[in-house]
């Protein structure tokens, strides 16, 4: 079995290959997907207390604080014993809630996030499903949470969690334009919607250098706009704790909170690959066309250094954004999508197309 | 045309106070010297609170145990939650005269709000504030303190 750290096509080939002559096709492609989703779920857990407890730590640097430093050196146990808590906890039976959409809303949260990460690529080779439209895929998959969302909100039978869940669908709904707009950019640029060819054509430079101006303004707007849609801070007025009480999570307890809870962290977590497969060239290490020596040297980092060291660097930016600004009213909050981004990103997209057309991208 | 402009002023000063505060709050993320929180049991050797720290009150007494109280009750009658109970006492000094002194001077910390009304109104500044934070106790009469100590007296001068 040939395990090579810069290309996993080889190893996960291997591994295809001995099940294949081992079981029947049938009961080979069960095991495959049973291992597959193992690895994501057990990716999941280590991702959502790491970046609970790295949210918690850049918050408190952020704020002059210290953060978590009880549990564990510098706190790195929290987050566990955080979990062990939440898991312990009772389950509250709601009265006159709608029981069967009460207890589906968590799971269709957490099912929307789980199947955007099955699209993304981690390194070479390491990468679940490469659809040739991934882009649209994860799009649309991402925005399939809202549906969750709406369902906590209307079953609790509550009306702050009714506005938080209807606040939240406003701005999900409109801000998927956004990001829909502002990945189409480079879609334009890359002529094509598989992940695994976005970062491919990545080697020679990365599309926010090779797309010019468009490419960062697009990637500003991706920002902002993913910012929106993970409902996090300053667009968290869906969760609002000063004024909802914390939205259409209210009523959940225990682990459905706990759910909730971990679904936006994953999806803080998606979006931040997005941005840096789409933007940033993914696991592609950082060359420059013509510096031979130089791009053997980045060459040297492995791919998933790489992909881990850009996604960081996009999440710790949108807790740089939760941290510094204050909470958008629902009004300013539209004005924003409607009024600026959105016409901003057309425009934009149509100057990417006509830079395209000239043949002006390097 | 008016409009249009003001159109691309707002997005521009908007991206550029929006810079400003996300280099306020990251010149902070990475100056981790300038934390100023207390890492409290850890250096509670070495923690000193300020001067004006109002942590509990005391009745100071000099060196021949002698305060400056001369139980006249305005502290007590200051209090706004009847946290301060003054109990004096008549003595006959060797002139005949009747002079009051005071037994006890009672102080119900699990009442006190840490105004300072006590401290600002005594006439003859007998009361004062200790800088001692740490009140947590496991019975609940232990909160109520007798400020004066026993076998002390007042200081001459003082009417």
């Amino acid at each position: 079995m040939a395990f090579n750290i810069y290309d996993f096509t080889s190893f996960n080939q291997s591994i295809d290959k001995a099940l294949y002559e081992w079981l029947p096709p049938f009961w080979a492609m069960i095991v495959e997907m049973t291992i597959i989703g193992l690895v994501f779920l057990l990716a999941y857990a280590v991702v959502g207390l790491l970046l609970v407890y790295a949210e918690r730590k850049v918050c408190a640097f952020m704020q002059n604080r210290v953060g978590p430093n009880r549990v564990g050196p510098y706190g790195i146990f929290q987050t566990i014993a955080d979990f062990i808590k939440l898991l312990m906890k009772e389950l509250v039976y709601i009265k006159d809630s709608d029981k069967l959409l009460f207890n589906i809303a968590p799971f269709i949260v957490i099912i929307a996030s789980f199947m955007a990460i099955a699209a993304i690529p981690f390194a070479k080779g390491l990468h679940a499903i490469d659809f040739d439209i991934g882009i649209m895929y994860v799009v649309a998959v991402s925005s399939l949470g809202v549906v969750g969302i709406l369902l906590a909100g209307w079953s609790s039978n509550n009306k702050y969690s009714l506005i938080g869940a209807m606040r939240s669908g406003a701005q999900i709904i409109s801000y998927e334009l956004s990001v829909g707009l502002s990945l189409l950019t480079i879609v334009v640029l890359a002529g094509t919607m598989q992940f695994s060819q976005v970062v491919e054509l990545q080697s020679s430079g990365w599309f926010i250098f090779k797309g010019h101006i468009p490419a960062v303004i697009a990637f500003i707007v991706f920002l902002i706009a993913s910012t929106a849609e993970t409902n996090r801070g300053p667009f968290d007025l869906a969760e609002a704790e000063s004024e909802l009480t914390a939205g259409f999570h209210t009523e959940y307890s225990g682990i459905k909170f706990a759910f909730f809870f971990l679904a936006e962290y994953m999806n803080m977590f998606i979006v931040a690959s997005i941005a840096a497969t789409v933007f940033l060239g993914g696991w592609m290490p950082f060359h420059i066309s013509g510096l031979e020596g130089f791009n053997h040297v980045m060459d040297f980092i492995p791919p998933l250094i790489w992909y881990i060291g850009k996604t960081a660097f996009i999440i710790w930016l949108m807790m740089l954004f939760k941290w510094t600004f204050p909470r958008l009213r629902i009004d300013q909050l539209l004005n924003l999508e409607w009024k600026y981004l959105l016409p901003i990103n057309l425009v934009n997209i149509l100057i990417m197309a006509f830079i395209v057309l000239m043949g002006w991208h390097f | 045309m008016n409009s249009i402009y003001t159109y691309f002023a707002d997005i521009f000063h908007g991206l550029k106070s929006l810079l400003i505060g996300m280099s306020v709050t990251g010149r902070y993320f990475f100056s981790p010297g300038q934390i100023v929180t207390q890492q409290y049991p850890e250096n509670r050797k070495t923690l000193k609170m300020f001067d004006r720290f109002k942590g509990d009150l005391i009745m100071p007494h000099d060196a021949n145990n002698q305060h400056r109280c001369t139980g006249c009750g305005i502290c007590e009658t200051n209090c706004p939650n009847g946290s301060i109970e003054v109990i004096s006492d008549r003595i006959e000094l060797p002139d005949g005269k009747k002079k009051r002194i005071i037994d006890k001077h009672i102080y119900h910390l699990g009442m006190c709000t840490f105004c300072s009304l006590c401290v600002k109104t005594c006439p003859s500044d007998a009361l004062a504030w200790d800088q001692t934070f740490e009140h947590a106790v496991f019975d609940r009469s232990k909160l109520t303190k007798i400020l004066n100590k026993p076998g002390s007296s007042i200081i001459k001068d003082i009417e």
